[in-house]
């Protein structure tokens, strides 16, 4: 296998499969990663919200949820919703992608909820201190003060947690979803050029995640001159 | 001055972890009465400043504001806190609003003002610290003296029946403590409540109808502001003045 012959096998697989790949592999990537983006943010600003509840329970409840996602693997949680998201919902008749999604928002949610509630605490205490000294209820202080604030802390975070997310959503593959990863399994299944499409499925991620990333850096660096 | 008493404090107690920084502190502040509170750093003026609009829960004792005690349950210290305006050391002004925004929030957003009547309060109270010219600017714009006269008239936008101060000028260049002074010393010459926990002893003796030296969490001495300074009766307050007059 010489340099010539990788290159050329690629330039052939690109010919022959480039759909499978660009338009099928990249859709259901970034499908996965939005509808996780997404419904993982609001679940995470749910859990952030209820982590300050002044109820023990709750919080205890929440910090058992977050930590237990946080340290268990992705791909196994993923296998939890592949089997017990549809035996939950039978009458739904969920298929696959949607057990998937549910897998992938439920460990999100977990990690925004972090990053959302370090982003609130980032916000000076004197700012609530000022808005309550002001006769703000504790509400009103944090719709008005803290939040407007925070989300400058919270934006670029969550722009990065899209690209990770993009790279996780590869495990899917072992389900077969039909992201990325799954085109790079069916393409190798095809032809038996497993390096040669790696390669191209890496390259891909790698476009998707770097120019992702510039971005969110661009963004950041836009929120930062507005201070 | 007044004889109506606005604020009174009984047996004050507060402690962080294992160390006692209030031991029980009584005062009274007359309507109308300026109020300077010196001290040695540590000593509890800030904590005692704070327990005044529960910014900081007192452990015992009462905090009777206007005839009411408000540190006790069921009391909606939020309401008690809209009579009662705070300037900190660090300012706090709020940098994603606009100076005209810092000041018309609390008013417009508790309904004590129309939204048309606190943009034309707020014109007028940046009229009169000098900052008008700065409404639409950013607090970032802002120099020390400027975020301070802000945090003031912030406070003063609410109406408030006392004014607390926070050693308002500790975190400020010193060219800049002079501007910051004279918006404070102007509101008292207006009859305001005032309690400022200061480090300034010249302007706390020039202000001041009364000056409380605390220590260790405890009032050691208080009186007229010539008495306490030229003649301090308890030896704790002659030492520290000793030290920084």
């Amino acid at each position: 296998m010489t340099f010539t012959t990788v290159f050329q096998n690629i330039i052939k697989l690109l010919a022959k499969y480039w759909d499978v790949f660009l338009v099928k592999g990249v859709s259901v990537t970034l499908a996965l990663s939005a509808i996780t983006v997404v419904f993982g943010a609001v679940l995470g600003a749910l859990l952030a919200l209820m982590r300050r509840s002044h109820l023990g329970v709750i919080r205890f409840l929440v910090t058992a949820f977050v930590e237990f996602i946080r340290g268990t693997p992705m791909l196994l949680q993923l296998y939890v919703g592949y089997f017990i998201v549809p035996l939950l919902f039978p009458a739904l008749e969920i298929g696959t992608f949607a057990s998937i999604s549910v897998a992938l928002v439920i460990n999100s949610g977990a990690y925004v909820s972090e990053i959302i509630r370090s982003g609130i605490q980032a916000v000076d205490i004197g700012q609530t201190e000022a808005a309550r000294s002001l006769g703000l209820t504790k509400g009103m202080t944090m719709r008005k003060v803290v939040l407007p604030q925070a989300v400058k802390n919270i934006l670029p975070a969550l722009g990065n947690e899209f690209v990770t997310i993009i790279k996780e959503t590869s495990l899917a593959s072992t389900f077969f979803v039909g992201d990325l990863m799954t085109s790079y399994l069916i393409v190798k299944g095809a032809t038996y050029l497993a390096f040669e499409s790696l390669i191209i499925v890496g390259a891909i991620y790698f476009v998707l995640t770097f120019s992702l990333s510039k971005l969110v850096g661009a963004f950041e660096r836009r929120l930062k001159q507005s201070d | 001055m007044t004889d109506t008493v606005l604020i009174e404090t009984r047996n004050l107690t507060k402690s962080f972890g294992g160390l006692q920084v209030l031991k029980g502190v009584d005062i009274q502040v007359h309507q109308g009465e300026a109020i300077a509170v010196i001290g040695p750093s540590g000593g509890g003026k800030s904590t005692f400043l704070r327990c005044l609009n529960l910014l900081e829960t007192p452990d015992s004792g009462d905090v009777i504001f206007e005839g009411q005690k408000i540190n006790q349950k069921g009391t909606d210290v939020d309401k008690y806190r809209q009579k009662m305006g705070m300037v900190f050391q660090h300012f706090n002004v709020f940098p994603h609003m606009t100076v005209q925004q810092n000041i018309t929030l609390a008013p417009v957003l508790l309904k004590k003002q129309t939204k048309a009547e606190a943009d034309a309060k707020a014109l007028y109270l940046l009229e009169r610290i000098g900052l008008l010219d700065k409404k639409d600017e950013y607090p970032r714009k802002l120099s020390g003296g400027q975020k301070q006269r802000l945090a003031i008239v912030r406070a003063l936008a609410m109406e408030p029946d006392v004014m607390l101060f926070d050693e308002p000028t500790s975190a400020l260049d010193p060219e800049m403590v002079g501007e910051v002074l004279s918006v404070i010393r102007a509101l008292v010459e207006a009859g305001m409540t005032t309690v400022i926990v200061t480090h300034e002893m010249g302007f706390a003796r020039e202000v001041s109808d009364r000056i409380l030296f605390m220590a260790d969490g405890v009032i050691v001495e208080q009186a007229a502001p010539a008495d306490l300074l030229d003649h301090p009766q308890q030896p704790r307050t002659q030492e520290f003045l000793s030290k920084v007059l």
